[in-house]
Formats: C-alpha cells, structure tokens, sequence
C-alpha cells in the first residue's frame, strides 16, 4: 500500500508543479543537456576522425574508448573531484559543489560513449560513402563532410545514448555536487537522499519523471537507429 | 587530337599485392574515345584494375599515366584531386547518399563548383535520359536496384568524366535494365566520346557494346583487341576457351 500511496502523492506533487520538484527536474535537465552538448562538440569530431581511418592505425585509441565507455560513475566523480577540490591542478577555479563540476563530470562520462558510437557508426558505411564520394571528384574536406552526412543517424543514436547515459546516473554528480539543497541537487541524487529519509512520495514523483524521461530518449534512440523512419513514437 | 588514336591511359607494370600478387599488367594502353570491355573469369584481376585507376588503392608497384600525366595516390594532392575529377568508377552496387534523387545526381557537379543554374539543368537532362525524371524529388532509398543502377549512372556521367569505369554495372538486373543501360553507355560514347571501361562477366554484353575487348585471367591481360577478332579469332587459348564458354572457374 506504501507503493500505491506514494505513487498517487507522487502524482499530485508532478500535476500541482510542485516547485522543489519543478528546480530538482530543471537542474538535472541543465546540467545533463549541458554536458552532453559539450560532450558532442567533443565526441563527434573525434569519434569521425577515427571512423574516417582505417581500424588497424586507431586500435589503441578505440580500446580506450570501449573501455571508457563503461566508466563508472563514481570513478568519472573521484577524478573529477581529485582535479577541481581545493588541493587540486584547477583548485583555483572554486568549481568544487557547483552545477560545472556536475557537468563536467557528466561530460567525462558521454564523450567515450558519443565517440565510440560515432566512430562505429562512421566505421560502418563509412569506406563504401568515402569511395563512392572520391570516384564523383570530392576533394578531401567534401569526403569527410559526406561521411558525416551520411552517418547522421548514428550520430543522433550516440547523443541520446550520451544523454542517456548521464541522466540517470548518481555517483559522479554526487561527488562533486554534493546534493545541496536548491544548487547541486538533481534527480537521481534527490532520489537517494529521500528515499533514505522515508520521504517517498517526492522519491517516486521524480522517479517517475527520470523514466518518462528515459522513454522519450529511448523513443528517440530508435527512431535514430531505425534511419529516422517510422517517427519517434 | 584524334578520338580513337589518342592514348587517355596507359599502365606500366603495375601490380596489386595483398597476400599473394593478385594483378601485374606489363602494359595497357586506352584509347580516347573507346569503349572497352574488361572480360575474364572471377579472381582475374578486372575490378582491381579498376580501383587502381580511380586510385581508391595504391599500386603495390608500377606507373599509370593518365591524360599524360602520371598519377599516384601518393602523389601530389591537388594532381590526384585533379586526376579524380576526371575520371569516375560506378559500383557493381552503387551507394546512393541519403538525400534525393536529384541531390545524388548533382553531387558531383557540386563537387565541381558549377553553377546552380547549370546543376539545374544537368540534372533534369541526365534524369530524362536515365528515364528518371519523374523521380527526382523522390528519396534515393525508396528506388529499386535497376533504378539504383540508373541514377547512379547518371551522376557518373553528369560531370563529363573523360574516362568512366563501370564495374559489372548490370550484374543482377533483369533485362529491361540491361537493355537501357546499355543503350545509355553507347548513346554516351557517341554523342559525348567518353571512354569507357567495362567490367563484365557476360560475354555477349561485351561483345554488344564494347569495342575493343581485354581479357585478364588470373591477374594479367592475355590479350587485347577489336571485339569481334576476340570473339571470332583469339590467338591465346586462354581467350579462346574463355569466350567459347569453356573455361571452369
């Protein structure tokens, strides 16, 4: 019956736009969009120059990149925290418990997943779209834009994974944002933390959300995967 | 110049080596102006000539002249960029980009820098001979195989290659495709003096359109020549068993 109980609270807190829930859900939809956004200015320029050459010159490079692609949260957190906490290289900045910090631990989590993808992506057709442009007299920029072009698709699949991806996840944001109150507290770490305190109406009502939210990127995932046909829903 | 005599490209040595030596052509020389069938059985070496001189592959030795001058993927970059803008290769299976018909024809003139005015107008010609004019605005994706074939043959040719290499271009499309194709290939040579190279298994196509006729087997040209002395009097074995379709392979 708590269950039952929490979700019809749940409910009435996510239809009267309950305002605490109303900051937690914009901050975590700020600072997650944020990072994913830098984390594509990123991921995809790189994740194509490694599509664009041939797998046996970037084999490192793409074993780095499966292996961070399954980063955990908490490490992508402690790493961050080591670099910006007061003793830290870039302790200066008094990044440290701040919405920036959250996202750039974010960041650290959706490059390797948006580059990745993107490279497998290009990696896939890529050969057979860089011949086909090369034998129309595309010069070197023109190829590589086609390339680019022709693997849209998987390029929106990899950033909806990304923002996926750091969505929902607890650990990092946890770290360096430390969950206060009205400035770093986002969804996920909301959800701990009230969960934790018996407080499980506000725990659901954002859980509900962040699946509502997981949904719609999966919509999306797929309508991207299937070669944008079909539509989203 | 004088089409027919001028010689457009010529190979020296040249071979391809992967695990084993898969071509090693001494010589070979086209002539402007031609159309010329590459014939042999499968593993010969046809398509791997083909990729060479549209430099989507290194040689692994050996020189190729083209329009006179040598070319090289590693060369200079403006010289192989020039050399490509040349010259164009259509695929067995040819990749149509994601867009519309009409945007994949004009690929390569936009690659050229033409006029929006003259993409225009090259466009809706090619189209209506390919007999896709109706098509134009349509998604590339939606097209049948033969109607593939077609668009992608349009926007080979829509830039005015002076040579253009088709690699088995009608392999698996029924006969009113074939026919067409064909038809298209020879309306080219005629009305344009495009030289031509074609790819193909099938003995009587070459031997409808073509020529002159090169036969490869196993990696290097046996022989050379006008189509119907291929045909009617090969001097090496080799060709003769080949077009008397007594060749296993």
């Amino acid at each position: 019956m708590l269950l039952l109980e929490g979700i019809i609270e749940a409910f009435s807190l996510i239809f009267t736009l309950d305002p605490n829930l109303v900051r937690i859900v914009l901050l975590s939809l700020q600072v997650s969009l944020l990072a994913v956004v830098f984390a594509t200015l990123a991921g995809v320029p790189l994740g194509a120059y490694l599509g664009l050459k041939p797998p046996e010159r970037t084999r490192f490079v793409s074993k780095l990149l499966y292996t961070l692609m399954g980063l955990p949260p908490v490490v992508a957190g402690l790493v961050i925290y080591l670099l910006i906490s007061r003793m830290g290289p870039l302790g200066f900045l008094g990044l440290l418990y701040s919405p920036t910090a959250m996202v750039m631990a974010q960041f650290a989590l959706a490059v390797p997943i948006i580059a990745a993808l993107t490279m497998i992506g290009i990696r896939s057709k890529g050969k057979e779209v860089q011949e086909t442009a090369r034998t129309l007299g595309a010069g070197r920029f023109l190829t590589a834009w086609t390339v680019v072009r022709e693997s849209r698709f998987a390029i929106f699949g990899a950033v909806v994974t990304g923002l996926g991806r750091v969505i929902a996840e607890v650990g990092a944001v946890m770290i360096v944002g430390g969950n206060i109150e009205g400035h770093t507290r986002v969804m996920t770490t909301a959800i701990v933390l009230e969960t934790g305190k018996g407080n499980f109406e506000l725990a659901l009502g954002l859980g509900l959300i962040l699946l509502l939210i997981s949904f719609f990127i999966n919509s999306l995932l797929h309508y991207f995967q299937g070669g944008g046909k079909g539509g989203v829903w | 110049m004088v089409f027919g005599r001028e010689i457009i490209l010529e190979v020296k040595n040249l071979s391809k080596v992967y695990d084993k030596e898969v071509l090693h052509i001494d010589h070979l020389a086209l002539r402007r102006g031609r159309i010329y069938g590459i014939i042999g059985p499968s593993g010969a070496g046809k398509s791997t000539l083909l990729r060479l001189v549209n430099l989507l592959e290194p040689p692994s030795g050996g020189e190729i002249h083209f329009l006179g001058r040598p070319i090289s993927m590693n060369g200079n970059v403006s010289r192989t960029d020039a050399a490509r803008r040349e010259m164009t290769l259509v695929f067995q299976k040819p990749l149509l980009f994601q867009t519309s018909v009409e945007e994949n024809v004009a690929f390569g003139l936009k690659a050229r820098r033409f006029t929006r005015e003259e993409v225009r107008a090259r466009v809706d010609i090619l189209l209506g001979k390919v007999g896709m004019r109706e098509f134009a605005g349509r998604h590339a994706g939606t097209l049948s195989g033969g109607e593939a074939q077609r668009v992608a043959l349009a926007r080979a040719v829509a830039f005015e290659p002076a040579l253009l290499l088709l690699d088995e271009p009608t392999a698996n499309l029924d006969p009113s495709n074939i026919e067409l194709i064909e038809r298209l290939i020879l309306d080219l040579n005629r009305e344009t003096a495009m030289t031509i190279v074609m790819v193909t298994h099938n003995i009587f196509q070459a031997r409808r359109v073509a020529r002159e006729v090169i036969f490869m087997h196993e990696g290097r040209v046996v022989e050379t020549g006008e189509t119907e002395k291929i045909f009617t009097s090969p001097e090496d074995p080799r060709t003769k068993a080949f077009v008397e379709g007594r060749m296993v392979y």
